[in-house]
Protein backbone atom coordinates (compact mmCIF):
# COMPACT_ATOMS: atom_id res chain seq x y z
CA UNK A 1 0.00 0.00 0.00
CA UNK A 2 1.25 3.13 -0.85
CA UNK A 3 -0.33 5.03 1.79
CA UNK A 4 1.61 6.39 4.80
CA UNK A 5 0.00 3.84 7.95
CA UNK A 6 -2.09 5.83 10.07
CA UNK A 7 -0.31 4.51 13.10
CA UNK A 8 2.84 1.99 13.02
CA UNK A 9 4.76 0.65 15.69
CA UNK A 10 8.05 -0.31 16.20
CA UNK A 11 10.44 -2.80 18.72
CA UNK A 12 7.39 -1.26 20.87
CA UNK A 13 8.49 -2.35 24.99
CA UNK A 14 6.29 -1.20 28.01
CA UNK A 15 7.20 -3.14 31.30
CA UNK A 16 5.33 -2.39 34.70
CA UNK A 17 7.50 -2.36 37.78
CA UNK A 18 9.36 -6.14 36.69
CA UNK A 19 6.50 -7.16 34.44
CA UNK A 20 7.20 -7.33 30.80
CA UNK A 21 3.59 -6.48 28.84
CA UNK A 22 5.00 -5.42 25.88
CA UNK A 23 8.20 -7.15 24.89
CA UNK A 24 8.37 -6.06 21.06
CA UNK A 25 5.38 -5.01 19.23
CA UNK A 26 5.41 -3.69 15.87
CA UNK A 27 1.89 -3.10 13.89
CA UNK A 28 0.78 -1.05 11.41
CA UNK A 29 -2.73 0.26 10.94
CA UNK A 30 -3.33 1.35 6.78
CA UNK A 31 -6.20 4.35 6.60
CA UNK A 32 -9.63 3.13 6.51
CA UNK A 33 -9.12 -0.11 7.85
CA UNK A 34 -9.85 -1.81 10.95
CA UNK A 35 -7.29 -4.15 13.20
CA UNK A 36 -8.58 -6.10 15.44
CA UNK A 37 -5.98 -6.90 18.50
CA UNK A 38 -6.87 -10.43 19.79
CA UNK A 39 -4.92 -12.49 23.23
CA UNK A 40 -5.80 -13.77 26.08
CA UNK A 41 -6.28 -11.35 29.14
CA UNK A 42 -3.04 -9.36 30.06
CA UNK A 43 -1.77 -10.31 26.91
CA UNK A 44 -0.99 -6.57 26.69
CA UNK A 45 -3.86 -5.75 24.08
CA UNK A 46 -5.22 -2.47 26.47
CA UNK A 47 -1.75 -1.78 27.16
CA UNK A 48 -0.62 -1.14 23.68
CA UNK A 49 -3.89 0.73 22.79
CA UNK A 50 -2.90 3.19 25.75
CA UNK A 51 0.63 3.45 24.19
CA UNK A 52 -0.53 4.80 21.21
CA UNK A 53 -2.37 7.17 22.97
CA UNK A 54 0.38 8.13 25.29
CA UNK A 55 -1.25 7.37 28.09
CA UNK A 56 1.66 5.01 29.26
CA UNK A 57 4.85 5.98 28.44
CA UNK A 58 6.78 3.39 26.30
CA UNK A 59 10.13 2.02 27.56
CA UNK A 60 11.64 1.51 24.13
CA UNK A 61 10.86 1.75 20.86
CA UNK A 62 8.55 3.77 18.54
CA UNK A 63 5.35 4.71 17.61
CA UNK A 64 4.16 6.63 14.17
CA UNK A 65 1.04 8.67 13.79
CA UNK A 66 0.58 9.86 9.96
CA UNK A 67 4.05 9.45 9.84
CA UNK A 68 5.40 11.71 12.47
CA UNK A 69 7.00 10.10 15.07
CA UNK A 70 4.75 10.75 18.13
CA UNK A 71 6.77 8.98 20.87
CA UNK A 72 9.61 11.74 20.81
CA UNK A 73 10.02 13.58 23.77
CA UNK A 74 9.60 16.36 21.90
CA UNK A 75 6.21 16.22 20.39
CA UNK A 76 3.36 18.07 21.54
CA UNK A 77 1.78 15.02 23.75
CA UNK A 78 -1.93 16.82 24.21
CA UNK A 79 -1.94 17.40 20.17
CA UNK A 80 -1.24 13.76 19.31
CA UNK A 81 -4.08 12.87 21.62
CA UNK A 82 -6.52 15.60 20.32
CA UNK A 83 -5.60 13.25 16.69
CA UNK A 84 -6.81 10.48 18.23
CA UNK A 85 -10.47 9.14 19.92
CA UNK A 86 -10.73 6.51 22.61
CA UNK A 87 -13.15 4.39 23.93
CA UNK A 88 -12.63 2.57 27.01
CA UNK A 89 -14.25 -0.36 28.56
CA UNK A 90 -15.81 1.00 31.67
CA UNK A 91 -17.34 3.91 29.08
CA UNK A 92 -15.71 6.64 31.85
CA UNK A 93 -18.42 8.96 31.10
CA UNK A 94 -18.22 12.19 33.13
CA UNK A 95 -20.77 11.80 35.99
CA UNK A 96 -21.34 15.06 36.19
CA UNK A 97 -22.08 16.38 33.06
CA UNK A 98 -25.43 15.65 30.94
CA UNK A 99 -24.82 13.50 27.64
CA UNK A 100 -24.18 16.25 25.33
CA UNK A 101 -21.85 18.12 28.18
CA UNK A 102 -19.89 14.56 28.10
CA UNK A 103 -19.70 15.27 24.12
CA UNK A 104 -18.90 18.77 23.76
CA UNK A 105 -15.94 19.12 26.50
CA UNK A 106 -13.17 18.42 24.30
CA UNK A 107 -14.52 20.62 21.42
CA UNK A 108 -15.16 23.25 23.25
CA UNK A 109 -12.31 23.36 25.57
CA UNK A 110 -9.47 22.06 23.44
CA UNK A 111 -10.51 22.94 19.77
CA UNK A 112 -12.39 26.37 20.79
CA UNK A 113 -15.42 25.44 19.12
CA UNK A 114 -18.44 27.61 19.77
CA UNK A 115 -20.55 26.15 22.40
CA UNK A 116 -23.41 26.63 19.87
CA UNK A 117 -22.12 24.21 16.89
CA UNK A 118 -20.47 21.98 19.75
CA UNK A 119 -24.13 21.49 20.88
CA UNK A 120 -25.64 21.19 17.30
CA UNK A 121 -22.40 18.46 15.96
CA UNK A 122 -23.68 16.59 19.45
CA UNK A 123 -27.11 16.43 18.37
CA UNK A 124 -26.20 15.26 15.16
CA UNK A 125 -24.11 12.42 16.56
CA UNK A 126 -26.46 11.50 19.18
CA UNK A 127 -29.09 11.36 16.39
CA UNK A 128 -27.12 9.06 14.34
CA UNK A 129 -26.65 6.68 17.74
CA UNK A 130 -30.36 6.36 18.33
CA UNK A 131 -29.95 8.38 21.43
CA UNK A 132 -31.32 12.27 20.80
CA UNK A 133 -33.60 11.69 23.51
CA UNK A 134 -30.71 11.55 25.86
CA UNK A 135 -28.94 14.77 25.26
CA UNK A 136 -30.04 15.97 28.79
CA UNK A 137 -29.85 12.96 30.91
CA UNK A 138 -26.67 12.33 33.27
CA UNK A 139 -25.04 9.35 32.27
CA UNK A 140 -26.13 7.46 35.28
CA UNK A 141 -29.69 7.67 34.11
CA UNK A 142 -28.69 5.22 31.20
CA UNK A 143 -28.03 1.02 30.04
CA UNK A 144 -24.44 0.54 29.83
CA UNK A 145 -25.12 -0.09 26.21
CA UNK A 146 -26.63 3.71 26.26
CA UNK A 147 -23.49 4.86 28.33
CA UNK A 148 -21.32 3.11 25.56
CA UNK A 149 -22.79 5.04 22.79
CA UNK A 150 -22.36 8.05 24.46
CA UNK A 151 -18.69 7.61 24.88
CA UNK A 152 -18.25 6.95 21.29
CA UNK A 153 -20.18 10.08 20.32
CA UNK A 154 -17.74 12.08 22.71
CA UNK A 155 -14.80 10.48 21.11
CA UNK A 156 -16.01 11.45 17.57
CA UNK A 157 -17.00 14.68 18.52
CA UNK A 158 -13.42 16.09 17.64
CA UNK A 159 -13.50 14.24 14.50
CA UNK A 160 -10.75 12.06 15.56
CA UNK A 161 -7.80 10.49 12.76
CA UNK A 162 -7.92 7.41 14.35
CA UNK A 163 -10.44 5.54 16.86
CA UNK A 164 -9.19 3.13 19.44
CA UNK A 165 -11.16 0.92 20.99
CA UNK A 166 -10.56 -1.16 24.08
CA UNK A 167 -13.10 -3.77 24.87
CA UNK A 168 -15.89 -1.99 24.37
CA UNK A 169 -18.55 -4.48 24.64
CA UNK A 170 -16.55 -6.59 27.83
CA UNK A 171 -18.48 -4.76 30.45
CA UNK A 172 -21.58 -4.86 29.06
CA UNK A 173 -24.60 -7.39 29.40
CA UNK A 174 -25.07 -9.70 26.22
CA UNK A 175 -28.33 -7.99 25.08
CA UNK A 176 -26.34 -4.76 25.10
CA UNK A 177 -23.59 -5.83 22.64
CA UNK A 178 -25.02 -5.76 19.76
CA UNK A 179 -26.37 -2.39 19.31
CA UNK A 180 -22.69 -0.90 20.43
CA UNK A 181 -21.32 -3.95 17.83
CA UNK A 182 -23.55 -1.94 15.04
CA UNK A 183 -22.43 1.56 15.48
CA UNK A 184 -18.72 0.26 15.58
CA UNK A 185 -20.07 -1.55 11.69
CA UNK A 186 -21.57 1.25 10.46
CA UNK A 187 -18.26 3.75 11.23
CA UNK A 188 -16.04 1.05 9.39
CA UNK A 189 -18.52 1.53 6.20
CA UNK A 190 -18.09 5.49 7.13
CA UNK A 191 -14.07 4.89 6.37
CA UNK A 192 -13.30 5.53 9.90
CA UNK A 193 -10.00 4.08 10.59
CA UNK A 194 -9.95 1.58 13.94
CA UNK A 195 -7.93 -0.12 15.95
CA UNK A 196 -9.77 -2.73 18.58
CA UNK A 197 -8.85 -5.13 21.39
CA UNK A 198 -11.90 -7.73 21.47
CA UNK A 199 -12.97 -10.61 23.12
CA UNK A 200 -15.69 -10.80 20.37
CA UNK A 201 -14.19 -13.34 18.13
CA UNK A 202 -17.08 -13.07 15.84
CA UNK A 203 -17.55 -9.24 15.36
CA UNK A 204 -13.51 -9.67 15.15
CA UNK A 205 -13.74 -12.12 12.30
CA UNK A 206 -16.56 -9.87 10.43
CA UNK A 207 -14.98 -6.89 10.41
CA UNK A 208 -11.44 -6.32 10.79
CA UNK A 209 -8.94 -5.80 7.47
CA UNK A 210 -6.28 -6.80 9.79
CA UNK A 211 -6.30 -9.30 13.18
CA UNK A 212 -3.32 -9.18 15.04
CA UNK A 213 -2.53 -11.93 17.89
CA UNK A 214 -0.71 -11.07 21.17
CA UNK A 215 1.33 -13.43 23.00
CA UNK A 216 3.26 -12.72 25.46
CA UNK A 217 4.02 -9.30 24.49
CA UNK A 218 4.54 -9.70 20.86
CA UNK A 219 1.92 -9.65 17.79
CA UNK A 220 2.52 -14.09 17.43
CA UNK A 221 0.74 -14.12 14.21
CA UNK A 222 -0.94 -11.06 11.77
CA UNK A 223 -3.07 -11.36 8.77
CA UNK A 224 -6.39 -10.91 7.07
CA UNK A 225 -9.17 -11.92 9.22
CA UNK A 226 -9.43 -15.28 6.96
CA UNK A 227 -6.46 -15.98 7.36
CA UNK A 228 -5.96 -16.15 11.37
CA UNK A 229 -9.24 -16.93 12.20
CA UNK A 230 -9.68 -19.73 9.07
CA UNK A 231 -5.84 -21.15 9.10
CA UNK A 232 -3.82 -19.97 11.67
CA UNK A 233 -0.05 -20.68 11.30
CA UNK A 234 1.43 -20.57 14.23
CA UNK A 235 0.08 -23.16 16.96
CA UNK A 236 -0.26 -20.70 20.22
CA UNK A 237 -3.13 -18.92 17.98
CA UNK A 238 -4.61 -22.10 16.96
CA UNK A 239 -5.10 -23.52 20.55
CA UNK A 240 -6.13 -20.15 21.77
CA UNK A 241 -8.77 -19.49 19.02
CA UNK A 242 -10.22 -23.34 19.90
CA UNK A 243 -9.93 -21.72 23.61
CA UNK A 244 -12.22 -18.98 23.32
CA UNK A 245 -14.75 -20.36 20.32
CA UNK A 246 -14.84 -23.84 21.98
CA UNK A 247 -16.33 -22.76 25.02
CA UNK A 248 -19.33 -20.15 24.54
CA UNK A 249 -20.51 -17.75 26.96
CA UNK A 250 -24.08 -18.83 28.66
CA UNK A 251 -26.57 -17.18 27.38
CA UNK A 252 -24.91 -16.01 24.42
CA UNK A 253 -26.48 -17.35 20.63
CA UNK B 1 -25.46 5.21 9.83
CA UNK B 2 -28.93 3.82 11.32
CA UNK B 3 -29.45 2.87 14.82
CA UNK B 4 -33.15 2.02 15.79
CA UNK B 5 -33.82 4.92 18.00
CA UNK B 6 -34.50 4.24 22.12
CA UNK B 7 -37.92 5.11 23.46
CA UNK B 8 -36.91 7.20 26.46
CA UNK B 9 -37.80 5.78 30.00
CA UNK B 10 -37.34 2.36 28.31
CA UNK B 11 -34.47 1.42 31.45
CA UNK B 12 -35.72 0.90 34.71
CA UNK B 13 -35.66 3.30 37.63
CA UNK B 14 -37.32 6.57 36.25
CA UNK B 15 -39.97 6.58 38.41
CA UNK B 16 -42.88 4.83 36.92
CA UNK B 17 -42.06 0.78 37.65
CA UNK B 18 -44.64 -0.16 40.59
CA UNK B 19 -47.13 2.58 40.23
CA UNK B 20 -50.31 1.58 39.36
CA UNK B 21 -52.09 3.39 36.11
CA UNK B 22 -55.96 4.04 36.11
CA UNK B 23 -56.41 0.84 34.34
CA UNK B 24 -54.79 -1.26 37.13
CA UNK B 25 -57.79 -3.43 38.96
CA UNK B 26 -55.21 -3.60 41.42
CA UNK B 27 -57.33 -4.34 45.53
CA UNK B 28 -54.53 -4.85 48.29
CA UNK B 29 -55.01 -8.34 49.61
CA UNK B 30 -56.07 -9.42 52.86
CA UNK B 31 -52.26 -10.81 53.53
CA UNK B 32 -51.04 -7.33 52.62
CA UNK B 33 -53.41 -5.50 55.00
CA UNK B 34 -53.36 -8.06 57.82
CA UNK B 35 -49.58 -7.34 57.39
CA UNK B 36 -49.62 -3.49 57.51
CA UNK B 37 -52.00 -3.19 60.67
CA UNK B 38 -49.35 -5.67 62.48
CA UNK B 39 -46.19 -2.55 61.16
CA UNK B 40 -48.93 0.02 62.72
CA UNK B 41 -48.92 -1.69 65.86
CA UNK B 42 -45.55 -2.28 66.30
CA UNK B 43 -44.60 1.38 65.53
CA UNK B 44 -47.23 2.43 68.14
CA UNK B 45 -45.62 0.28 70.56
CA UNK B 46 -42.24 1.40 70.06
CA UNK B 47 -42.82 5.41 70.31
CA UNK B 48 -44.53 3.82 73.77
CA UNK B 49 -41.75 2.54 74.87
CA UNK B 50 -38.84 5.73 73.53
CA UNK B 51 -41.20 7.67 75.38
CA UNK B 52 -41.29 6.56 78.85
CA UNK B 53 -37.54 5.34 78.62
CA UNK B 54 -36.85 8.95 77.65
CA UNK B 55 -38.94 10.19 81.01
CA UNK B 56 -37.65 7.72 83.01
CA UNK B 57 -33.65 8.49 82.03
CA UNK B 58 -34.77 12.38 82.82
CA UNK B 59 -35.93 12.10 85.98
CA UNK B 60 -33.07 10.18 87.28
CA UNK B 61 -30.75 12.45 85.74
CA UNK B 62 -32.71 15.58 87.62
CA UNK B 63 -32.70 13.85 90.79
CA UNK B 64 -29.08 13.15 90.52
CA UNK B 65 -28.37 16.28 89.93
CA UNK B 66 -30.91 18.01 92.35
CA UNK B 67 -30.21 15.97 95.11
CA UNK B 68 -25.58 16.73 94.67
CA UNK B 69 -24.83 18.40 97.73
CA UNK B 70 -23.44 21.59 95.87
CA UNK B 71 -26.72 21.84 94.46
CA UNK B 72 -28.04 25.15 95.95
CA UNK B 73 -24.53 26.90 95.28
CA UNK B 74 -24.11 25.87 92.20
CA UNK B 75 -27.86 26.83 90.89
CA UNK B 76 -26.69 30.34 91.91
CA UNK B 77 -23.70 30.65 90.29
CA UNK B 78 -24.48 29.28 87.20
CA UNK B 79 -27.98 29.48 86.34
CA UNK B 80 -28.97 32.44 87.34
CA UNK B 81 -32.26 34.24 86.12
CA UNK B 82 -31.19 37.87 86.71
CA UNK B 83 -27.34 37.64 85.65
CA UNK B 84 -28.82 35.64 82.16
CA UNK B 85 -30.90 38.38 81.51
CA UNK B 86 -28.39 41.20 82.23
CA UNK B 87 -25.92 39.10 79.65
CA UNK B 88 -28.09 38.08 76.78
CA UNK B 89 -28.36 41.68 75.01
CA UNK B 90 -24.65 41.90 75.29
CA UNK B 91 -23.95 38.51 73.98
CA UNK B 92 -26.03 38.05 71.38
CA UNK B 93 -24.17 41.85 70.37
CA UNK B 94 -20.86 40.30 70.51
CA UNK B 95 -22.56 37.37 68.81
CA UNK B 96 -22.92 39.36 65.76
CA UNK B 97 -19.16 39.85 65.33
CA UNK B 98 -18.61 35.91 65.82
CA UNK B 99 -21.07 35.50 62.25
CA UNK B 100 -19.05 37.99 60.44
CA UNK B 101 -15.54 35.99 61.43
CA UNK B 102 -17.02 33.32 59.94
CA UNK B 103 -18.41 34.37 57.00
CA UNK B 104 -15.47 36.28 56.18
CA UNK B 105 -12.73 33.50 57.48
CA UNK B 106 -15.19 30.83 55.85
CA UNK B 107 -14.76 32.31 52.34
CA UNK B 108 -10.64 32.71 52.59
CA UNK B 109 -10.13 29.34 54.28
CA UNK B 110 -12.61 27.57 51.06
CA UNK B 111 -10.04 29.86 48.67
CA UNK B 112 -6.78 28.68 50.48
CA UNK B 113 -7.60 25.55 51.30
CA UNK B 114 -8.46 24.84 47.52
CA UNK B 115 -5.12 26.29 46.33
CA UNK B 116 -2.75 24.36 48.75
CA UNK B 117 -4.89 21.46 47.67
CA UNK B 118 -4.21 22.05 44.15
CA UNK B 119 -0.81 23.01 44.91
CA UNK B 120 0.10 19.45 46.43
CA UNK B 121 -1.44 17.25 43.43
CA UNK B 122 0.82 19.43 40.88
CA UNK B 123 3.68 17.14 39.04
CA UNK B 124 6.55 17.98 37.34
CA UNK B 125 9.67 19.24 38.51
CA UNK B 126 9.07 23.24 38.50
CA UNK B 127 6.46 23.03 41.26
CA UNK B 128 8.26 20.87 43.29
CA UNK B 129 9.19 23.55 45.94
CA UNK B 130 5.39 24.60 45.22
CA UNK B 131 4.74 20.93 46.77
CA UNK B 132 6.92 20.76 49.42
CA UNK B 133 5.77 23.89 50.91
CA UNK B 134 2.09 23.21 50.82
CA UNK B 135 3.12 19.88 52.29
CA UNK B 136 4.94 21.97 55.28
CA UNK B 137 2.24 24.13 55.38
CA UNK B 138 -0.90 21.64 56.20
CA UNK B 139 1.39 19.39 58.52
CA UNK B 140 2.34 22.52 60.42
CA UNK B 141 -0.28 24.33 61.21
CA UNK B 142 -2.98 20.95 61.76
CA UNK B 143 -0.27 19.62 64.29
CA UNK B 144 -0.14 23.15 66.22
CA UNK B 145 -2.99 23.80 68.48
CA UNK B 146 -5.44 26.52 67.97
CA UNK B 147 -5.09 28.47 70.82
CA UNK B 148 -1.49 28.39 70.26
CA UNK B 149 -1.36 30.01 66.92
CA UNK B 150 -4.16 32.61 68.03
CA UNK B 151 -2.00 33.70 71.08
CA UNK B 152 0.88 33.94 68.27
CA UNK B 153 -0.20 36.11 65.90
CA UNK B 154 -2.85 37.90 68.38
CA UNK B 155 0.13 38.31 70.59
CA UNK B 156 3.09 38.16 69.17
CA UNK B 157 2.37 40.12 65.64
CA UNK B 158 1.69 43.62 67.00
CA UNK B 159 4.79 42.67 69.86
CA UNK B 160 6.75 43.28 66.81
CA UNK B 161 5.46 46.74 66.60
CA UNK B 162 6.26 46.58 62.51
CA UNK B 163 5.06 50.07 60.64
CA UNK B 164 1.55 49.22 58.93
CA UNK B 165 0.75 45.90 60.33
CA UNK B 166 -2.55 45.81 62.03
CA UNK B 167 -2.96 45.29 65.65
CA UNK B 168 -6.31 44.95 65.35
CA UNK B 169 -7.69 41.88 67.56
CA UNK B 170 -10.27 40.68 65.46
CA UNK B 171 -7.99 41.14 61.96
CA UNK B 172 -5.67 39.06 63.35
CA UNK B 173 -7.43 36.26 65.42
CA UNK B 174 -9.51 36.07 61.91
CA UNK B 175 -5.48 35.47 59.97
CA UNK B 176 -5.04 32.95 62.81
CA UNK B 177 -8.36 31.02 62.55
CA UNK B 178 -7.82 30.68 58.78
CA UNK B 179 -4.39 29.95 58.61
CA UNK B 180 -5.32 26.93 60.84
CA UNK B 181 -8.41 26.10 59.30
CA UNK B 182 -7.63 26.37 55.69
CA UNK B 183 -4.69 23.35 56.67
CA UNK B 184 -7.67 21.22 57.36
CA UNK B 185 -9.52 22.06 54.52
CA UNK B 186 -6.81 21.58 52.42
CA UNK B 187 -6.57 18.40 53.05
CA UNK B 188 -10.44 17.46 52.67
CA UNK B 189 -9.87 18.71 49.27
CA UNK B 190 -7.25 16.85 48.86
CA UNK B 191 -8.99 13.61 49.97
CA UNK B 192 -11.59 14.57 47.52
CA UNK B 193 -9.67 15.11 44.58
CA UNK B 194 -7.84 11.53 45.14
CA UNK B 195 -10.96 9.80 45.42
CA UNK B 196 -11.95 10.74 41.77
CA UNK B 197 -10.86 7.64 40.14
CA UNK B 198 -7.81 7.63 37.84
CA UNK B 199 -9.60 7.06 34.55
CA UNK B 200 -11.33 9.89 34.43
CA UNK B 201 -8.34 11.84 34.15
CA UNK B 202 -7.16 9.40 31.35
CA UNK B 203 -10.53 9.90 29.36
CA UNK B 204 -10.28 13.78 29.85
CA UNK B 205 -6.28 13.14 28.28
CA UNK B 206 -7.79 11.22 25.69
CA UNK B 207 -9.80 13.67 24.67
CA UNK B 208 -7.12 16.20 24.43
CA UNK B 209 -7.48 18.14 27.22
CA UNK B 210 -4.20 19.46 29.11
CA UNK B 211 -3.50 18.79 32.46
CA UNK B 212 -5.15 21.67 33.74
CA UNK B 213 -7.91 21.33 32.05
CA UNK B 214 -9.05 18.19 33.14
CA UNK B 215 -8.10 19.21 36.77
CA UNK B 216 -10.35 22.00 36.05
CA UNK B 217 -13.10 20.49 33.95
CA UNK B 218 -13.28 16.86 34.98
CA UNK B 219 -11.36 15.94 38.86
CA UNK B 220 -12.25 19.66 41.11
CA UNK B 221 -15.84 19.45 39.85
CA UNK B 222 -16.64 15.63 41.39
CA UNK B 223 -14.03 15.99 44.12
CA UNK B 224 -15.73 19.01 45.72
CA UNK B 225 -19.23 18.00 44.98
CA UNK B 226 -17.98 14.40 47.26
CA UNK B 227 -16.80 16.62 50.07
CA UNK B 228 -19.72 18.82 50.76
CA UNK B 229 -20.46 17.26 53.75
CA UNK B 230 -16.87 17.25 55.45
CA UNK B 231 -16.35 21.13 54.19
CA UNK B 232 -19.79 21.74 56.24
CA UNK B 233 -18.62 19.88 59.22
CA UNK B 234 -15.11 21.81 59.20
CA UNK B 235 -17.55 24.90 58.79
CA UNK B 236 -19.62 23.95 61.29
CA UNK B 237 -16.56 23.77 63.85
CA UNK B 238 -14.88 26.97 62.84
CA UNK B 239 -18.15 29.13 63.71
CA UNK B 240 -18.05 27.76 67.40
CA UNK B 241 -14.02 28.30 67.15
CA UNK B 242 -14.24 31.81 66.30
CA UNK B 243 -15.38 32.21 70.22
CA UNK B 244 -11.31 31.75 70.65
CA UNK B 245 -10.71 35.57 68.99
CA UNK B 246 -11.63 36.91 72.53
CA UNK B 247 -8.53 35.82 73.65
CA UNK B 248 -7.00 39.17 72.43
CA UNK B 249 -9.71 40.84 73.88
CA UNK B 250 -11.98 41.40 70.60
CA UNK B 251 -15.45 41.67 72.10
CA UNK B 252 -17.44 38.78 70.75
CA UNK B 253 -20.01 37.02 72.40
CA UNK B 254 -17.61 35.11 74.80
CA UNK B 255 -15.91 37.92 75.76
CA UNK B 256 -19.09 39.62 76.26
CA UNK B 257 -19.84 37.09 78.64
CA UNK B 258 -16.20 37.23 80.69
CA UNK B 259 -16.94 41.38 81.06
CA UNK B 260 -20.02 41.16 82.98
CA UNK B 261 -18.61 37.66 84.45
CA UNK B 262 -15.56 39.37 85.62
CA UNK B 263 -17.91 42.40 87.19
CA UNK B 264 -20.41 40.18 89.14
CA UNK B 265 -18.35 36.61 90.06
CA UNK B 266 -21.30 34.65 88.71
CA UNK B 267 -20.59 32.20 85.82
CA UNK B 268 -24.48 32.41 84.24
CA UNK B 269 -23.47 34.74 81.40
CA UNK B 270 -20.98 31.89 79.91
CA UNK B 271 -23.83 29.30 79.97
CA UNK B 272 -25.78 32.34 77.87
CA UNK B 273 -22.82 32.26 75.25
CA UNK B 274 -22.47 28.55 75.26
CA UNK B 275 -26.04 28.12 74.53
CA UNK B 276 -26.05 30.87 71.47
CA UNK B 277 -23.05 29.10 70.14
CA UNK B 278 -25.36 26.15 70.44
CA UNK B 279 -28.32 27.76 68.66
CA UNK B 280 -26.43 28.95 66.07
CA UNK B 281 -24.77 25.51 64.98
CA UNK B 282 -27.52 23.27 65.46
CA UNK B 283 -29.38 24.91 61.95
CA UNK B 284 -25.70 24.43 60.36
CA UNK B 285 -25.87 21.10 61.41
CA UNK B 286 -28.71 19.78 60.32
CA UNK B 287 -28.21 21.53 57.17
CA UNK B 288 -25.66 19.76 57.03
CA UNK B 289 -27.26 16.51 57.20
CA UNK B 290 -29.95 17.02 54.85
CA UNK B 291 -27.25 18.23 52.18
CA UNK B 292 -25.54 14.91 53.13
CA UNK B 293 -29.00 12.90 53.17
CA UNK B 294 -29.87 14.81 49.44
CA UNK B 295 -26.54 13.19 47.97
CA UNK B 296 -27.17 9.90 49.36
CA UNK B 297 -30.46 10.01 48.01
CA UNK B 298 -29.35 10.99 44.50
CA UNK B 299 -26.34 8.59 44.03
CA UNK B 300 -28.83 5.75 44.96
CA UNK B 301 -31.44 6.62 42.77
CA UNK B 302 -28.34 6.30 40.49
CA UNK B 303 -28.43 10.38 39.49
CA UNK B 304 -25.70 12.88 39.04
CA UNK B 305 -22.76 13.31 41.77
Amino acid sequence: MSDVPVLRMESVRKTFGGAVVLRDVGLEVAPHTVTALIGASGSGKSTLLRCANLLEEIDDGAIWLDGEEITDPRADQDAVRRRIGVVFQAYNLFPHMTVVENITLAPRRVHGVPRAEAEERARELLERLGLAARAGEYPDRLSGGQQQRVAIARALAVRPRLLLLDEITAALDPELVGEVLTVVRALKDEGMTMVLATHEMGFAREIADQVCFLDAGVVLERGTAEQVFGDPRQDRTRRFLRRVTGAPRLGRA
Amino acid sequence: MTVTEDEPGRKDGDGTNGTPGPGDPYVPSARRIERERHRRARARRATLIAALSTLVTGAALYLVVVNAPGWPRTKETFLDAHYAREAFPKVLEGLWLNVRLLLVCGAAVLVLGMLIAVARTLRGPAFFPLRVLAAAYTDFFRGLPLIIILMIVVLGVPALRLQGVTVDPVLLGGTALTLTYSAYVAEVFRAGIESVHPSQRAAARSLGLTGRQALRYVVLPQAVRRQVPPLLNDLVSLQKDTGLVSIGGAVDAVRAADIIVGRSLNYTPYIVAGLVFVALTIPMTRFTDWVTARMDRRRAQGGAL
